[in-house]
């Protein structure tokens, strides 16, 4: 069998079953690593060979019955700027291009804990800034559907080696949009679950307060199963949710809260259900207007009227404040930047600069000068400048407002709808080059995602067509705080139907797909 | 004509918390070890790490808030300063600035004052009080520490400190004599040291103060411009400082200068200070609320368990000494200084010893072994049931004072029981007759000198015999016993003649 038809829950079940195993996937991936790298440029750090011996390792726990989670042997793809214990962890930057984190984040040992194998370290942008890994120290990732295409960002190694076959599911991190969105220009699936979901340990900041890690995988089913490996109480970090609140639904099964181990139930994406009758879905017309590239509408259109053929109410509404949310993201994310990225200056770990003739403030400005590209110094600058004396109040504070409205915003639309339908960005994934000219448009382009992650809320992009130029479009849906499970029933309904329909005569589509 | 001056004077104390662990991760806090031994991915600031509050500094800081009447605020952030200093690896110290977790306390300070006319004995009416507004108190971080290395010519860091808790007690600008500083020092100290907060050493850095200090014509409502002093590690150091930054403000003032605000560092072997860096050249810290960090809220049943948990402090102790034992002031003054002093006396007493007899041991040998050995009293290890024994035997005359003061002794540092050490090593009391009489009689009989000079009339020359014959017992027998022998023996000798 060819191990890269299946998603990574089918391959899962195959080596369970013994009709494959942890090696052979791992060498069907390596195959398409041969293959595809040289014009994708996905990875950052891949070693072959220790990523066999891991399969191998892997192999044998689990014939020898002590891995038996749903993503046992998996090979899976890992963001560079999620810490790796004893492999090279970059960030795409010259600053860490030799940083070995002695260990590994959160997220990335949920995955291992469960058997699933790493491949290697994936390209993004650097620190997580910018919207087509194109800002990489290490070049840009190219997008599979289309190498003259960016494959989106900040998480764009990470899709594009989903979209490749380079690995069968992957984490990005998404502070304004980076995992949805190059999910999104991928025509993969892309999460980023709500703030205080997944532990963000190990992650290195680039926002602290709208960093989350999140998974990118072939379909719902796989995103739900890599999201509660990873999802989950972890003792270690105070921006974790660890129990269940008040007035909130029941905030998940599977495995115990407070257990700084997961159980591997599979409880979420087994009990997935294709069915959307009665929910209340709200499109908002913010979202819709001028900016919005037209293919991308009617992509956008027709999944609402999938949704409505399958019982789900939808309606037209206003969020409000959408003009606001690209300057207080840019605002508030600069700010955190400038302060998180201030560890970096050649002391302790990284690049460093000479020694600046013994002048220590010589040194760092040299080392920061030399070790940042252009939009990271772009962003620190921005940052420093809004937390100044005489312009904190002004702008930092001013966008912490923002930041509060919009929530309100949400909530109030949470109160009439269960999940939010929009765009995730305004147009298919843009050329290679057309963005680093105008880094305005390419954070204006950020418009639908940010607002996400200014709430906290989970969201999910899922793919719904292509684009003339064969690129393809993907929606966004958008949760209330903590709801994940039912963000994915809408985005698995969705996903089953459109595959239904695209395979069936013209008569099931228009019917509906039927019995969930 | 001279113009007179008046002192105005606030103070910034930094109190190093006494937890096991550091504020942000769970590295040890434990003092003098292997440089950057006690440090992990987080106190070390590597990326993508995270901290974590550590909830004892909290409860620290609560506690210290409540004993200074400070309001807690029910919602509480921690900040991020920003500065580029290696000591501190993130390049950011996570502190407090918009919302800390005490406001507005304040404390009494006594003063000596003059004496009042008939003032009662029990009363401590000579001393007057004055209250010392507290702004606000919040946690924060401590840095690492930098050595320069002459050798290698390299400057080192040691992160051993960084991330270890500390308070910042910030004071209103209510003080205007080195005394007035000293004495709310103490007060502070005493609080903090009750509550097990910190051990606040100013010599081991465990407490640092900085005096803000101005000067301004007396009369004058508008505050002078004020320095900032750094780096005293000593009350006197503090006191000499703030007499030179007085006597410099002025200077200047009579001078027709101004005075530069600015923060200056104390060297205290010159006894003088110089400018570190003044107003113009502070840097932007760019403060902003630590996004990694969830804001703290406490709740009235956390407060109230706090407030459950307080001790009972000097003052109310020094009160109800007066009350309960009729102590001396001057005892009471010197027992509660310390919690671990107060404490011991209080078990000792509930054992049934006198009040006074404890104090006199307490206050006599227990602080003289303490200064000798360079101790403080929670490093005491004798048990109060040892001590309490140690007064019985003495009273019940079963060992003499010298012996008891030698038991002790032994007691203070291995905490033996007094009265197995007494037989074992054959201390107790020569109260025999015959023995008692047979010492006396060698004393006679070896010293005809003293004898002679005694029947002469010398009564001072008893004591030298008294002294030979207990010196004959071994120094075990009971002095005025052996006198009154003695005294009997020699009147015999005069009949006799």
């Amino acid at each position: 069998m060819n191990p890269l038809t299946l998603s990574a829950v089918e391959l899962g079940r195959a080596i369970r079953e013994g009709r494959t195993t942890a090696v052979e996937a791992m060498r069907a991936v390596l195959e398409q690593v041969e293959e595809k790298e040289s014009s994708l440029n996905c990875y950052i750090t891949l070693d072959k060979e220790e990523a066999l011996e891991r399969a191998q390792e892997v192999q044998k726990g689990i014939e020898a019955g002590r891995l038996l989670g749903p993503l046992a042997g998996v090979p899976m793809a890992v963001k560079d700027n999620l810490c790796t214990k004893g492999i090279r962890t970059t960030c795409a930057s010259r600053m860490l291009g030799c940083f070995v984190p002695p260990y590994s984040a959160d997220a990335v040992l949920g995955l291992e804990r469960a058997g699933a194998v790493l491949v290697g370290k994936t390209n993004l942008d650097e620190f997580a800034m910018g919207s087509t890994t194109e800002t990489s120290f290490y070049g840009p990732t190219h997008n599979p559907w289309n190498p003259d295409h960016v494959p989106g960002g900040s998480s764009g190694g990470s899709a594009a080696a989903v979209a490749a076959g380079e690995c069968f599911f992957a984490l990005g991190s998404d502070t304004g949009g980076s995992v949805r969105q190059p999910a999104a220009h991928c025509g993969v699936v892309g999460m980023k679950p709500t703030y205080g979901r997944v532990s963000r340990y190990g992650l290195v900041a680039y926002a602290s307060s709208l960093d989350q890690v999140g998974p990118i995988c072939r379909n719902v089913e796989d995103c739900a199963a890599v999201l509660e490996l990873i999802a989950g109480a972890v003792p270690a970090s105070d921006s974790t949710y660890v129990g269940s609140r008040v007035g909130q639904e029941q905030p998940w099964t599977g495995f115990p809260a407070g257990e700084g181990h997961r159980v591997a139930s599979g409880g979420l994406s087994a009990s997935l259900k294709r069915d959307v009758k009665g929910m209340r879905i709200g499109l908002p017309g913010d979202y819709l207007g001028e900016g919005l590239d037209g293919e991308v509408r009617d992509a956008l259109l027709g999944a609402a009227e999938l949704l409505r053929e399958e019982g789900a109410v939808v309606e037209d509404f206003e969020l409000g404040l959408a003009e606001y949310a690209v300057p207080a993201y840019y605002t508030v994310a600069c700010a955190e930047a400038s302060s998180n990225l201030e560890r970096f200056d050649g002391i302790k770990y990284g690049y460093r600069a000479g020694n600046g003739g013994g002048d220590l403030h010589r040194m760092y400005k040299k080392t920061r000068s030399e070790g940042f590209g252009a939009e990271v110094k772009r962003r620190i600058m921005l940052g420093g400048f809004v937390l100044s004396s005489g312009y904190y109040g002004a702008y930092y504070l001013k966008a912490l407002k923002v930041k509060a409205m919009i929530k309100g915003a949400f909530d109030k639309a949470f109160s009439r709808y269960d999940c939010i339908l929009g765009p995730v960005a305004p147009s298919p994934a843009p050329r290679l080059g057309e963005s680093l000219k105008d880094p305005l448009k390419m954070y204006l382009g950020d418009a639908y995602t940010v607002s996400v992650n200014l709430a906290g809320l989970p969201a999910v992009s899922v793919p719904c067509g292509t684009s003339r130029t064969g690129l393809p479009i993907g929606l966004q849906l958008i949760g209330d705080c903590f709801q994940e499970r039912k963000l994915l029933q809408v985005a698995y309904t969705y996903e089953q139907c459109r595959k239904i329909r695209e395979s069936a005569p013209d008569s099931v589509r228009r019917e509906g797909c039927g019995k969930g | 004509m001279a113009k007179e001056y008046e002192t105005v004077i606030g103070l910034e104390v930094h109190v190093e918390l006494a937890t096991e662990t550091k504020i942000f991760c769970g590295c040890s806090t434990a003092f003098g070890d292997r440089p950057n031994s006690h440090t992990c991915p987080i106190c070390l600031g590597m990326p993508g790490t995270l901290p974590v509050l550590n909830r004892k500094v909290l409860e620290y800081a609560v506690s210290v808030g409540l004993a200074v009447n400070c309001s807690i605020l029910r919602f509480c952030r921690f900040d991020r300063k920003n500065y580029f200093y290696p000591d501190n690896p993130q390049n950011y110290q996570i502190s407090q600035l918009y919302l800390p977790i005490c406001r507005d306390g304040y404390v009494e300070i006594e003063l000596p004052g003059k004496p009042k006319e008939n003032a009662g004995v029990q009363e401590p009416s000579s001393a007057r009080t004055k209250r010392i507004g507290i702004h606000e108190i919040h946690m924060e971080e401590d840095a690492g520490k930098l050595t320069h290395d002459e050798e290698s010519d390299c400057t080192l860091v040691d992160y051993n400190r960084a991330g270890v808790p500390l308070i910042e007690i910030v004071s209103r600008p209510d003080m205007s004599t080195a005394q007035e500083v000293i004495a709310y020092l103490e007060k502070l100290r005493r609080i903090i040291q009750y509550l097990g907060a910190s051990d606040c050493k100013l010599q081991e850095g465990s407490m640092r103060a900085d005096v803000n200090l101005s000067v301004r014509e007396r009369g004058t409502e508008k505050l002078g411009t004020r320095t900032e002093m750094k780096n005293l590690c000593s009350f006197r150091a503090v006191t000499k400082a703030i007499e030179s930054e007085r006597a410099r403000q002025i200077a200047l003032l009579e001078a027709g200068e101004r005075v530069v605000q600015e923060t200056r560092r104390w060297d205290e072997g010159r006894e003088c200070s110089y400018s570190m860096r003044t107003k113009e050249d502070a840097s932007d810290y760019r403060y902003f609320p630590d996004p990694d960090l969830a804001p703290v809220r406490i709740s009235e049943e956390y407060l109230e368990r706090i407030r459950a948990k307080q001790p009972e402090f000097d003052w109310e102790k020094r009160r109800r000494y007066r009350e309960e034992y009729g102590l001396p002031e001057y005892d009471i003054g010197i027992i509660t200084d310390s919690r671990q002093m107060a404490e011991l006396f209080e078990a000792v007493t509930a054992l049934g010893s006198e009040p006074k007899k404890v104090s006199n041991w307490l206050m006599g040998e227990t602080l003289r072994l303490l200064k000798e050995k360079g101790m403080d009293p929670e490093e005491i290890r004798f048990s109060p049931e040892h001590l309490a024994k140690l007064i019985a035997l003495a009273e019940h005359k079963r060992i003499t004072s010298a012996v008891a003061k030698e038991i002790f002794e032994v007691m203070f540092t291995e905490d033996v029981d007094p009265e197995e050490y007494m037989t074992e090593k054959g201390l107790g009391m020569v109260g025999g007759q015959d023995a008692m009489r047979s010492a006396a009689q060698k004393a006679i009989r070896e010293n005809p000198r003293s004898v002679q000079d005694y029947l002469g009339g010398k009564e001072k020359a008893i004591g030298y015999l008294v002294g030979q014959a207990m010196k004959a017992t071994g120094g075990r027998a009971d002095p005025i016993g052996l006198r009154s022998l003695l005294q009997e023996l020699l009147q015999q000798k005069v009949d006799e003649a």
